[in-house]
């Protein structure tokens, strides 16, 4: 055991961060340091240039297109990325869909899905959730029945996250309801958004933004090619992306990169006030937080050596996911406090790029503060609440 | 000691509620809330027209001649309608400044046509600097001749935007934090060298950056006596720190109401989710921190309303008590909604989001925690 980096772990970071600082398109970096919205087309450029160096999926077998890193390697590189404020990777295609795809799927869906995950030709998004199936998702409704080469898919998926932007979209769906159990009859579907029959529909969310929306299938003709693995043992697979999903919702990186920031912005005065540093109670909060945030960070990287030594994320991923979300939360609360009345002021608009700093209201991203505070409520909910978290960690870990 | 409401107040509480119920559903708020003013003049209008913008002031003033008591069950209903009309800007704060500090002639021109809902009033409590330190003015007055002019900034001036005057401290004399030399100005808003930037509030409100640049006023303008604003001011402002918590109370009852009627028709894994004991434990628990506040809050109320040796005490307890336990409230009724508590849809998430404005306002918990502590 050593907690240093060896002299190659050094270079390779030092790799990574020349990537970060200098081969990020230039308006990209500019939007992320002044706060302003990062649209689909920036999203795309900005994974392509990942894709182009060849580190679009760290995560990845090194036969589909993966960079065949070391558990640490991953680490570095997500601290780096995160420590050069560059966008997180949309994560449907890359994080969720891909390993799904390149471990159940065929050799033709390989071949026919990969490449274009890999290099984010596609945009992807995820159909689990329903209306009536939020915690309890072997409830889900949504029904795709079989008619000679193809299904027929009819069914509302919600809380679907960017799928405005999405080209294709994969699905939880109910092939058979005369099951033993519920979990028994599910199937992965991979639908194209463009088929017809599909309705995109906005949800708003408090923080007053688009980001999710409900989904609608109505007699949607899907290509039976289009099926992953087995009819019927979807939930199995599904299982295996939502613990995918789950390590990748603890965000240790970023919320790292977030609590440096807000040290350093608390040893600056802001309009002419007293540091916020000299705050006794401010600063232990503060922390607190750390010290929560670093035991996360090796509970993170404990579970990662246990992937890379070729097991996908057990359960223990749901201690990430859970506490994970409850750090970033805490941290959300930080920057709101630090704020104080300039959390108030409801002025996304100003965080277009071509309004000038000076005509902000506010320092910084403070008038964003009590936003994201609002739209994080939404971490702990979402990739399955962290009640259900605790469940499975009661049931699945303790045995209970 | 006694806790029981005086037959007054019962009808008070009652006429409120049953406006809410008949002409303030939460679809109608919305309306009101996105609307220019963020608020409706119509709304403002029946307030007053039904005494309601009357209450804490004294007969002589044209008012109902009420205390902290009313304007506690004021609000605390007003919180349970999640009402946007601006009745803690124009009545508490601005009211309670001009009860306590306006001439015959200031009360003639500013007090009573805020009474009678015709004229919208704000004070302009913080600067960008000044934090929850309301003595931290360095917005200065100078005299010229018969002249005062001021320049300076006012931060987040809550229905600053709206106001046809506003209540500006100002330093005439000090240093930048001391209390004494704090002079206040009844400034009109369309006086030349005061302008606005007005901006909708995350809890669908509204304040404005206040910007004075060599504004002129005349002597009548000085609110009470000169340099001795702070007293009048910092009065107000605990006022209104009682009032947004009760306003907070009553949003805490309601979202614990609605999370449990929501938990016991939310069916998942084919059972109502309220009988998970997990989330029983934390309604429990929702259902507590109601109570204990609102406890706290009569306590504050009754000691602010006597003006017990407690009071300056009591405001900090239950403004504490709101930040921590309020703000805990809030996040609870969210989650056990689940995806339905962060929509724009629901109701949940804007009370939710009103709550967390209370508690940056006028202090954080840990602000008044330290006064508590010293």
């Amino acid at each position: 055991m050593h907690v240093t980096f060896t002299d190659q772990e050094l270079a390779f970071r030092d790799e990574v961060h020349e990537f970060f600082k200098n081969h990020i398109p230039a308006d990209i970096r500019e939007k992320q340091e002044r706060y302003a919205p990062l649209t689909r087309d920036d999203h795309i450029r900005y994974q392509k240039c990942l894709y182009e160096r060849g580190w679009a999926a760290p995560n990845w077998p090194v036969e589909y297109g993966g960079t065949g890193w070391s558990s640490i390697e991953q680490y570095i590189f997500a601290n780096e990325m995160a420590e050069a404020n560059a966008p997180d990777v949309i994560p449907f295609g890359l994080k969720m869909v891909g390993p799904v795809v390149y471990t159940f799927g065929n050799n033709e869906q390989k071949t026919r899905f990969l490449p274009d995950i890999l290099a984010s030709n596609v945009w992807w998004c995820q159909g689990y959730s329903e209306p009536g199936s939020g915690s309890d998702l072997a409830s889900l409704k949504t029904r795709a029945d079989m008619a000679g080469d193809h299904y027929v898919v009819n069914g509302t998926k919600t809380w679907t996250t960017l799928a405005q932007h999405a080209d294709w979209i994969f699905c939880l769906v109910r092939t058979s309801s005369d099951v033993a159990r519920r979990q028994e009859g599910i199937s992965f579907l991979l639908i194209d958004m463009r088929s017809p029959g599909i309705t995109v529909k906005p949800i708003i969310t408090i923080d007053g933004s688009h980001e999710i929306n409900e989904v609608h299938f109505e007699d949607v003709e899907v290509p039976v090619q289009n099926l992953v693995g087995e009819e019927g043992k979807g939930w199995t697979y599904g299982k295996v992306l939502l613990q995918h999903e789950r390590t990748g919702t603890a965000r240790v990186a970023g919320s790292k990169y977030r609590l440096k920031k807000l040290r350093a912005q608390a040893s600056r005065s802001v309009r002419g006030a007293e540091p916020l540093a000299e705050d006794q109670n401010f600063m232990r909060k503060v922390a607190a937080t750390e010290v929560e945030l670093k035991a996360l960070e090796f509970t993170e990287l404990r579970t990662l050596a246990a992937v890379a030594s070729g097991n996908a994320p057990g359960p223990e991923s749901s201690i990430l996911k859970f506490k994970g979300t409850e750090i970033q939360q805490a941290i959300d609360a930080l920057y709101m406090e630090a704020a104080g009345y300039y959390a108030l002021p409801y002025v996304p608009d100003q965080f277009r790029l071509e309004v000038p700093n000076a005509e902000r209201v506010g320092e910084g991203a403070e008038t964003l503060s009590a936003l994201r505070y609002f739209n994080d409520r939404k971490v702990s909910i979402y990739s399955g609440s962290n009640e259900i978290q605790k469940n499975i960690i009661a049931k699945h870990v303790l045995g209970l | 000691m006694d806790f029981s409401l005086s037959e007054e107040r019962l009808m008070l509480e009652d006429s409120i509620g049953k406006f809410i119920a008949n002409d303030y559903d939460f679809d109608t708020r919305q309306r009101y809330a996105s609307s220019d003013t963020g608020y409706s003049p119509d709304v403002w209008k029946q307030f007053a027209d039904l005494g309601w913008t009357a209450v804490p002031f004294s007969e002589a003033d044209g008012g109902f001649g009420g205390g902290p008591l009313d304007v506690m069950i004021l609000m605390q209903q007003f919180g349970r309608g999640l009402i946007v009309e601006p009745y803690l800007e124009n009545v508490v704060l601005a009211g309670g400044v001009l009860q306590r500090t306006a001439s015959d002639a200031q009360r003639a021109r500013w007090l009573m046509p805020l009474i009678g809902g015709e004229l919208q009033v704000a004070l302009a409590f913080a600067e960008p600097q000044s934090g929850y330190d309301s003595a931290h003015v360095i917005t200065r007055a100078e005299k010229q001749g018969d002249t005062w002019v001021l320049n300076g900034m006012k931060g987040v001036v809550l229905n600053g935007g709206n106001a046809d005057m506003i209540i500006v401290p100002a330093r005439t004399s000090g240093r930048n934090r001391d209390e004494a030399g704090i002079t206040l100005f009844a400034v009109p808003a369309e006086t030349r060298g005061l302008t606005r930037r007005d901006y909708a509030t995350v809890d669908g409100r509204r304040a404005a950056e206040i910007a004075l640049a060599g504004v002129e006023v005349g002597p009548d303008a000085v609110l009470g006596e000169i340099g001795s604003g702070f007293t009048a001011l910092n009065a107000a402002i605990d006022d209104a720190t009682l009032a947004v918590c009760a306003e907070a109370v009553g949003i805490m009852r309601i979202l614990t109401d609605k999370t449990v009627e929501y938990s016991k028709n939310r069916v998942q894994f084919g059972v109502p989710i309220g009988s998970f004991q997990a989330l029983q434990h934390r309604m429990v628990d929702m259902l507590t921190a109601c109570e204990q506040s609102l406890s706290l809050l009569m306590w504050a109320t009754m000691a602010q309303s006597e003006q017990t040796d407690e009071a300056q005490r009591a405001v900090s307890a239950i403004k504490y008590q709101i930040g921590t336990a309020g703000q805990k409230v809030g996040q609870e009724a969210v989650q056990l909604h689940g995806g339905m508590g962060v929509t724009w849809e629901l109701d949940i998430g804007h009370y939710f989001k009103r709550l967390t404005v209370i508690g940056q306002m006028f202090g954080s918990a840990d602000w008044h925690l330290d006064k508590l502590a010293a």
